[in-house]
């Protein structure tokens, strides 16, 4: 590695697929209580399962996210970073501190996890997505600043490339929209509208931009492609983001008591919210088309080029597919909306970090690439998670339209659990896909032990 | 992409474009908050809803069910959940959990709340059913 800082990358990575790994493990535990209700009733009920997989996911990213900012931002601002000891002590802060959390989900009812941790002073729990405890979420804010603080630092000490500043604008909205986290009114509709500045704001604005950063990053390493040319389409890419994303937080605002006129707004601007997609698909091809070298780590170009097209898929399709009001009216809240969520975060979140964390691990263990056996296992992993999440999302949307219908459209509507019942054998598809994707994420791990003739740092 | 547009272009475009649309936003959640009060019945929030919500949040009741579409998509809508069982009904469901689950089927955690606590969730739900929300869900069955 060119800045001996970008080591403390390193331990950031290693955390992020630790508890992605956790993440599946209690994917699976909810995907089999989809059809075995009391699978590990009561110790572990449905609630506390979906905090852990859905805050893993939100933690490990974050990991993901500051390990791939710590790796790059001292190489495009051309500078050590600022101070590798303050990044060092956060990563442990955040790691006891995440690992607290999941500990309290599972250790204690979350009522008394929430008396005993001071949400009667500020209640900002039972949320979905927010249902950390208060000293989390506040460790959450100190973690963010003090990262923000070192990579801040370096960047106004160094050189100020446009693939650094998109991602500071991304990190620093980030760390914004988390303040609204906080914000909880005892008007439900108030409640609903701001809790989604900090979740639709993170996942279809500033996390897009942090998205773009890095795959402009890694093409730029991989393709030798013209810095100017990137960076031309990333702002490209982010202004179309930002200028249909931020409207296209209407598509929440059809049914929880907002105005009407939401379903105009947020239909006719969340139509356009593929766009970004497609073009960051594009953009990755193009580059890779135009690549001047061959760069020998190949897996990490396959991440770069599978996150586009997987994120323009989960995010930019399959959105587009329930986004329209009229349509969503009858979607809002069922399987098709697990579906794309499923899609979207793998394509375009879990990707692209683990497009970095696979470009830049053989850099920070001394070597340009891994050997040739490493990466043949890591693309093996490529495949089996990526496929296995296509069925995933196949499987739900079939469950989501057997659902809308029975329980929505027909003419004598089924009570919710009598239409679970009969798309039973959707759900049972779904869990052996995600067996597969466990499989996958397996092999994905192994391939970090594996050795062979390497190719040599450069 | 090339010639006569410049990366300087694009960039100002970004900022530009950025700053529009997120003052648009604000003006239009501006406008939201004017509206508000017509829709969101909040002239009838009394603390026992204030209870209700709180028993709603302190117990993760989004882990498993949606309130107004949103949450999780395991057990039922819960919003006009009132218009299917009836208070008595609701709080009778809730109250009969029992403690280690049904055999092989989605099983509610038995929460043991008082009569006070189950009425606090009612008048909760009951709040949440009376605003206006565009007539969502389609029918009664959520």
């Amino acid at each position: 590695m060119q800045y001996q800082s970008q080591a403390v990358a390193k331990p950031y990575f290693i955390a992020a697929i630790g508890l992605f790994l956790g993440q599946i493990l209690f994917g699976l535990i909810l995907g089999l209580q989809y059809v075995i209700g009391d699978f590990l009733f009561p110790e572990i009920p449905f609630n506390v399962a979906r905090m852990v997989h859905t805050n893993l996911l939100i933690v490990w990213l974050l990991f993901g996210f500051m390990g791939g900012a710590y790796y790059m931002i001292p190489e495009e601002a051309e500078t050590e970073l600022h101070s590798p000891k303050l990044a060092l002590a956060m990563f442990w802060i955040f790691l006891v501190a995440g690992a607290a959390t999941i500990v309290g989900y599972l250790a204690v009812p979350y009522a008394t996890l929430a008396e005993f941790t001071g949400n009667n002073i500020l209640e900002t729990m039972g949320r979905e997505f927010l249902e950390q405890p208060l000293p989390t979420k506040l460790g959450i804010v100190v973690v963010a600043l003090v990262f923000l603080f070192n990579i801040t630092m370096t960047v106004l000490k160094g050189k100020k490339t446009a693939v650094a500043t998109v991602l500071l604008i991304g990190l620093w909205g980030l760390a914004i929209f988390f303040l609204f986290a906080f914000y909880n009114p005892v008007n439900v509709v108030l409640d609903k509208f701001f809790w989604w500045w900090t979740v639709h704001l993170w996942v279809e604005g500033v996390w897009e931009l942090i998205l773009g950063s890095f795959l402009a990053f890694v093409l730029i390493k991989t393709t030798g492609v013209d810095r100017e040319v990137i960076e031309k389409w990333l702002y490209v890419i982010v202004t179309l983001t930002l200028i249909t994303g931020i409207i296209g937080t209407g598509h929440h605002y059809y049914w929880i008591g907002t105005p009407e006129y939401w379903q105009w707004w947020g239909s006719i601007f969340s139509a356009l919210e593929p766009i970004p997609f497609f073009a960051m698909t594009v953009f990755a091809f193009n580059m890779v088309n135009r690549r001047r070298r061959d760069h020998p780590n190949k897996a990490a170009v396959l991440w770069a080029l599978g996150c586009g097209v997987m994120a323009f898929l989960g995010a930019g399709v399959w959105g587009f597919l329930h986004t329209l009001a009229p349509v969503n009216y009858y979607t809002h809240g069922t399987q098709i909306t697990a579906a794309h969520g499923h899609m979207a975060f793998y394509g375009a979140y879990v990707m692209v970090v683990l497009m970095m964390i696979s470009y830049a691990m053989p850099i920070l263990r001394g070597r340009a690439a891994n050997s040739n056996k490493s990466q043949v296992i890591e693309m093996w992993a490529f495949w089996l998670m990526t496929i296995a999440m296509v069925f995933i999302t196949l499987f739900l949307t079939a469950a989501g339209i057997l659902q809308v219908w029975l329980q929505r459209v027909s003419d004598t509507p089924l009570p919710f659990m009598v239409g679970q019942d009969k798309i039973a054998l959707f759900y049972w598809m779904r869990e052996w896909s995600g067996v597969v994707f466990l499989i996958g994420l397996l092999l994905y791990i192994a391939s970090f032990f594996i050795g062979g003739k390497e190719e040599k740092a450069a | 992409m090339s010639g006569a547009f410049t990366k300087s272009m694009a960039r100002n475009i970004f900022y530009g474009g950025t700053v529009f649309f997120f003052l648009l936003f604000l003006a239009l959640s501006f406008d939201t908050h004017s509206q508000l009060p017509k829709r969101d019945m909040r002239q009838n929030i009394t603390p026992q809803v204030a209870e209700g919500k709180k028993l709603w949040e302190v117990n993760n009741c989004i882990g498993c069910h949606t309130l107004m579409g949103e949450g999780a998509y395991f057990a039922p809508e819960l919003a006009n959940v009132v218009v299917r069982y009836g208070d008595e009904g609701v709080k009778a469901f809730i109250q009969s959990r029992p403690k280690e689950g049904i055999p092989g089927r989605r099983s509610m955690p038995q929460f043991n709340f008082t009569d006070e606590q189950l009425d606090a969730i009612v008048a909760f739900l009951k709040h949440v059913n009376s605003i206006n929300d565009a007539n969502w869900p389609p029918n009664d069955q959520g």
